[in-house]
């Protein structure tokens, strides 16, 4: 017997599909065949747990539904007194070792940056290059120009709109939201010297911003929207991770190379970045300038990284930024801004079509000139 | 005992997958689970992390069908975070010799080794359905997890009628279930 129609027979007699006479006829076939009765009973097993993994999958997603709504509505509390108090317990106990941590990387880095800065800036330029892309405004800004030109002819005879005074950008990048009142990530290189920063969102709508946070060392910065047409986020669709990511997850990224959001997927290739850069990652995946500053997501929504550069000589060899990065950023802030990182992310166990469809909106153009 | 009834039907609507039952399981119990786990060694995203991995465990037994409610949801809940919890500490070396309780607890050893294994049978899936690649996977999901119809699923993938989509679902099936069942062996 052919093992399609065994297959399709044993699922139409699971679903009581089959007629009596059909019924009592492959029951009598399984009777007289122990093969084909293993066999059927094999695949009612199989069924199961395919069953099972459905219903968990669709209950987990309830699960997180219910998580997210309470997060939001403050039941589930980010910050607990109690919490706290632990919170400070274990600082104290791990003071010393922390600060001593710290006062060596502080030596080191400096060191680094005073000595051998010279001889990294050529190196880095010849190995690596960072995903600012520079050269877009000549075709696409003046296309962009006629675009609004047009768009603002017809604008105006109907409604008249705030018109954002005429910004001309020199570079474009990524950036992503991190909080939901307008805090965005992205690499310190992408702002560097940049006198007017403007983020723009994948419907065009365009937000002046302002760095907050700016680390050379790891080419790490976030930019605030100061801008009073951005309307806060209810919450962010992904979290991002804190502790480090394994080698070989699928990851996926979004980003602005061009003027319209691209989607790219790889995986992590290795737990350090270039020449063995600890606070990086190697991944493989496609970028091109203009992806600086994006996420770098796994399958289950957590940012694990900020695209930052590629080697030069090499293809599909992309570093990025660890998310641990952030937290260590929101340290040195949190003095002057409060930022809330996103808790739980909502994407976690939905298909990856609708994954981007909720992510993309928190993705970011950085333009500056 | 209307107490009782009012735990007994927030159950069987955990096993329905009824959200608003998950919600009210939530409310109820969440917050208790993370003062224990903040009061021994954890954050509060630890304490998520539980209390969702224990919220499956009792959708586990609520949909077993055999399920008989012998102690307070909030006693059952409690009982399987502080086992996630203190086996979490033991791997993560932070094991502290006393833990402040918080409340009575029953014996679910036997739950949660039935959950050990449904979880490693629903990772196995998982992960057997990554390795089988696309467009199977995404074709296998749409029938089996989210239960579209045959025509359906021909129309959305492009195949000139149901008959086709159907046998090339069946081979697909046939490559899943030898990924499966070769670990599933393996495993024991």
């Amino acid at each position: 017997m052919d093992d399609i129609l065994l297959l399709d027979a044993v699922e139409r007699y699971m679903k009581n599909e089959m007629t009596a006479q059909e019924r009592v006829f492959f029951e009598e076939l399984r009777k007289n065949n122990p093969a084909i009765d293993q066999l059927a009973v094999e695949h009612l097993f199989f069924l199961q747990q395919l069953e099972n993994t459905a219903q968990r999958k669709k209950y987990q997603h309830a699960l997180h539904e219910v998580e997210n709504k309470l997060v939001n509505e403050g039941v589930i509390s980010k910050k607990n007194l109690r919490g706290r108090a632990k919170v400070v317990h274990l600082w104290n106990r791990y003071r010393r070792t922390i600060s001593v941590a710290a006062s060596i990387a502080g030596i080191v880095s400096i060191l680094t940056a005073t000595v051998f800065s010279i001889y990294n800036e050529n190196k880095k330029e010849k190995l690596i290059t960072p995903l600012v892309d520079y050269k877009f405004r000549q075709v696409d800004a003046k296309l962009k120009q006629f675009e609004t030109q047009l768009n603002e002819a017809a604008v105006v005879s109907k409604v008249p709109t705030p018109v954002k005074p005429k910004f001309e950008a020199n570079f474009r990048a990524t950036g992503f939201l991190i909080d939901v009142s307008g805090f965005i990530v992205t690499n310190a290189h992408v702002i560097n010297n940049a006198k007017n920063l403007i983020v723009e969102n994948k419907k065009g709508e365009q937000f002046f911003a302002n760095p907050v946070y700016v680390n050379k060392i790891t080419d790490l910065a976030i930019l605030k929207i100061n801008d009073t047409s951005f309307k806060k986020f209810l919450a962010l669709p992904y979290s991002i991770r804190k502790s480090s990511a394994e080698l070989g997850e699928q990851i996926f990224t979004l980003g602005y190379p061009r003027d319209e959001v691209v989607y790219g997927e790889g995986y992590l290739s290795a737990k350090s970045g270039y020449s063995g850069d600890t606070s990086a990652y190697q991944i493989s995946i496609s970028v091109n300038p203009g992806n600086s500053g994006g996420p770098v997501i796994n399958r289950n929504g957590e940012v694990i990284g900020i695209i930052s550069s590629k080697e030069t000589n090499a293809d599909g060899v992309v570093f990025a930024i660890k998310s641990k990065n952030i937290y260590n950023a929101l340290e040195e802030i949190k003095k002057t801004d409060t930022i809330r990182l996103p808790l739980s992310g909502s994407v976690k166990g939905l298909e990856r079509v609708q994954q981007i469809k909720k992510i993309e909106d928190c993705v970011f153009m950085v333009k500056g000139n | 005992m209307s107490i009782n009834n009012h735990e007994q039907l927030l159950l069987e609507g955990l096993a329905k997958n009824e959200q608003k039952a998950v919600e009210t399981i939530y409310r109820d119990n969440y917050g208790i689970i993370q003062s224990f786990i903040l009061k021994n060694n954890g954050y509060p995203e630890d304490a998520r992390d539980v209390f969702q991995e224990a919220m499956i465990v009792l959708y586990e037994k609520a949909s077993s069908g055999t399920f008989e409610l012998t102690c307070q949801i909030k006693t059952y809940l409690y009982s399987v975070c502080r086992r996630l919890w203190l086996k979490r500490l033991q791997q993560s070396q932070r094991y502290t010799a006393t833990i402040e309780n918080i409340g009575e607890t029953i014996t679910v050893d036997d739950d949660m080794t039935a959950h050990e294994k449904k979880d490693a049978d629903f990772l196995l899936m998982e992960s057997a359905l990554v390795k089988i690649g696309e467009p199977c996977k995404r074709l296998l999901e749409s029938y089996y997890l989210e239960k579209k119809s045959m025509p359906e699923i021909a129309k959305s993938f492009g195949y000139t009628n149901a008959d086709n989509a159907k046998t090339q679902k069946y081979k697909c099936l046939i490559r899943l279930k030898k990924l499966f069942f070769a670990q599933y062996k393996n495993g024991g």
